[in-house]
């Protein structure tokens, strides 16, 4: 479809102070488009949880995201890990973060949760020892 | 007074500005614009937090405000005084003598905000206790906060608690206290806020906040002090007029309004850059662990008002030993003056690029497309507050692209076929 934005990010697993910088750069971009308040919220929740995934578990990955009239399409690739056991992981409260990483604030099992409760469609691909892709719709109408 | 069409109380002194790019950087809506060498405010985007007033070296920033002649207009006037006004003097720290001389300002009576604000305090804390209101609830005190939100924060515009100022409250109890007083007709009264910032001045002139405001004119704190600073020495008999207790007079101070709700979790945000950041993680679902959240747009809280006189340090050790000698809460105002609001914060898309997502789309990925052949120096030369503004108002149609002095300087090496005299030079 030639009527569509698509966006290419980049995330660093490298710092953690930068996690959550492209959901906040997309949401910024989804205002301007003035789409539906609940649209661009759900979308920024979904993506800020799957990014800071992305980030305290995989050593970062790449984020594309394709804006059309009817939905949005977010795609997430890392090359971390992958995800043993996917339907404990999207229970709430289940989480294998470190305490470090508790600490800090994250890790408190409802990533997967929120994520799922925010999109319309969600997709989890995962290969232990080769990565995880995500693949999330929010439809706009 | 107020009207459909009034949009905001900061104003530009067009002899004034130079054109630089001060506020320009600071505006938190990217309200303003560098146009033919002068700031333009855009009217939707702005929210009167007042930064550009703060931040200009030139004083071209100015707010509309009352002068006192607005006094003649009414048969009984009373000033309505927010707390931090307290706070504006080097030698007093006596509520009943600031009182007493503003009497000598032709003002017939006084009423102190800060008795609203600890109505408005006992309110938020009932609300709170029943479970209602959607977590985190945010204060609405704060009207350059509560439009930011209108503006930039639609999703949590249910989250704003309905109440409404403490200033509205005041006015309504201070109004109808006059009517018993004096048997006069309640036009006849005229509620003067003694007020130290621009977004109150726009609180009660734009409906689309306030439907039914109380307040008939706004007089800054500098215009009083001024005033004020004659009369203060002059006066032999201190009247007893103070009625407001430490809970409401804190509400001066960034913090004191959260502390008065006694929410176990509390969260004071001051500074719009830093109010900001919070709204941010509030719509990211960050802090749903908090109750109540106080967020005011000027620095230290209404004491760092753009209007005020005093430096707001000072004026917040001053305001915070005055309240030492205070009753925690005093009488408080009737319950039959309503507490809630008339009208909730309506959302005002005003990023938005196009009523059509389509076009929307098309001119978003426009300025993707130029933001990335501009130089990302975000210099502010062009006019724009930065790169990505300026290929967001080249789309609109009201930028082109030499705006941009790099673009322009390459535009002239293309068609003179040479590179300006200062780039021939470079050191070896």
């Amino acid at each position: 479809m030639d009527n569509a934005i698509k966006l290419h990010y980049n995330v660093d697993g490298e710092d953690f102070t930068l996690a959550g910088t492209t959901s906040a750069t997309v949401k910024k971009y989804l205002k301007t488009l003035g789409l539906p308040p609940d649209v661009i919220r759900r979308t920024a929740i979904a993506m800020y949880e799957a990014e800071i995934n992305m980030v305290i578990h995989a050593d970062g990955g790449v984020i594309d995201v394709e804006i059309t009239p009817e939905k949005i399409h977010i795609v997430l690739k890392d090359r971390g890990p992958g995800i043993p056991d996917v339907e404990k992981a999207m229970q709430e409260g289940y989480s294998t973060a470190s305490n470090e990483i508790r600490e800090l604030g994250f890790g408190a099992g409802m990533g997967l949760p929120n994520i799922k409760t925010c999109s319309d469609e969600m997709k989890v691909d995962t290969v232990i020892g080769e990565g995880t892709t995500m693949d999330l719709v929010i439809n706009i109408k | 007074m107020y009207s459909e069409n009034y949009w905001h109380s900061v104003r530009l002194e067009r002899d004034l500005c130079k054109g630089c790019t001060n506020c320009l950087k600071q505006c938190p809506t990217q309200a303003i614009r560098i146009q033919k060498g002068k700031a333009k405010i855009l009217k939707e985007r702005c929210i009167d937090c007042g930064e550009c007033i703060r931040v200009c070296p030139y004083h071209a920033k100015k707010a509309v405000t009352d002068k006192f002649d607005i006094l003649n207009n009414y048969k009984y006037k009373i000033a309505l005084v927010a707390p931090a006004f307290f706070g504006q003097f080097s030698k007093t720290e006596d509520c009943d003598l600031v009182l007493t001389a503003l009497l000598g300002l032709g003002f017939d009576d006084v009423y102190e905000v800060a008795r609203g604000a600890q109505a408005i305090s006992a309110k938020t804390r009932e609300l709170l206790s029943c479970g209602e209101l959607i977590k985190p609830a945010i204060s609405s005190a704060c009207p350059a906060v509560t439009r930011l939100i209108a503006v930039r924060f639609p999703n949590l515009i249910p989250n704003i608690i309905p109440l409404r100022s403490p200033m509205e409250l005041a006015a309504d109890a201070a109004r109808r206290d006059a009517v018993e007083k004096t048997g006069l007709s309640p036009k006849d009264i005229g509620i003067i806020f003694i007020s130290p910032c621009a977004a109150k001045a726009t609180a009660i002139r734009d409906e689309r906040l306030v439907k039914n405001t109380n307040v008939d004119g706004i007089i800054s704190f500098r215009d009083t002090c001024l005033e004020l600073a004659q009369k203060i020495g002059g006066i032999s008999e201190i009247k007893h007029l103070s009625h407001a207790g430490s809970l409401g007079t804190m509400w001066a101070t960034g913090g004191g309004e959260a502390r008065a709700t006694q929410a176990p979790r509390r969260v004071a945000v001051d500074g719009i850059h830093n109010v900001i950041q919070l709204l941010e993680d509030i719509e990211d679902d960050k802090l749903c662990d908090v109750d109540y959240v106080e967020a005011l747009a000027c620095p230290g809280g209404c004491v760092g008002g753009p209007l005020t006189s005093e430096n707001s340090f000072v004026a917040r050790s001053k305001i915070s030993r005055i309240c030492k000698a205070m009753d925690a809460e005093t009488e408080m105002i009737d319950s039959s003056v309503d507490r809630m609001w008339d009208a909730s914060p309506v959302y005002r898309p005003v990023m938005k690029l196009d009523e059509d997502l389509g076009i929307a789309m098309q001119m978003a990925m426009k300025i993707e497309e130029i933001a990335e052949s501009l130089p990302g120096l975000d210099c502010g030369s062009c006019g724009s507050p930065s790169c990505r503004a300026l290929a967001e108002d080249i789309v609109r149609g009201h930028a082109s692209v030499e705006d941009c002095i790099f673009k322009l300087r390459e535009r002239y090496e293309q068609l003179s076929g040479q590179k300006p005299a200062d780039s021939n030079n470079e050191p070896d």
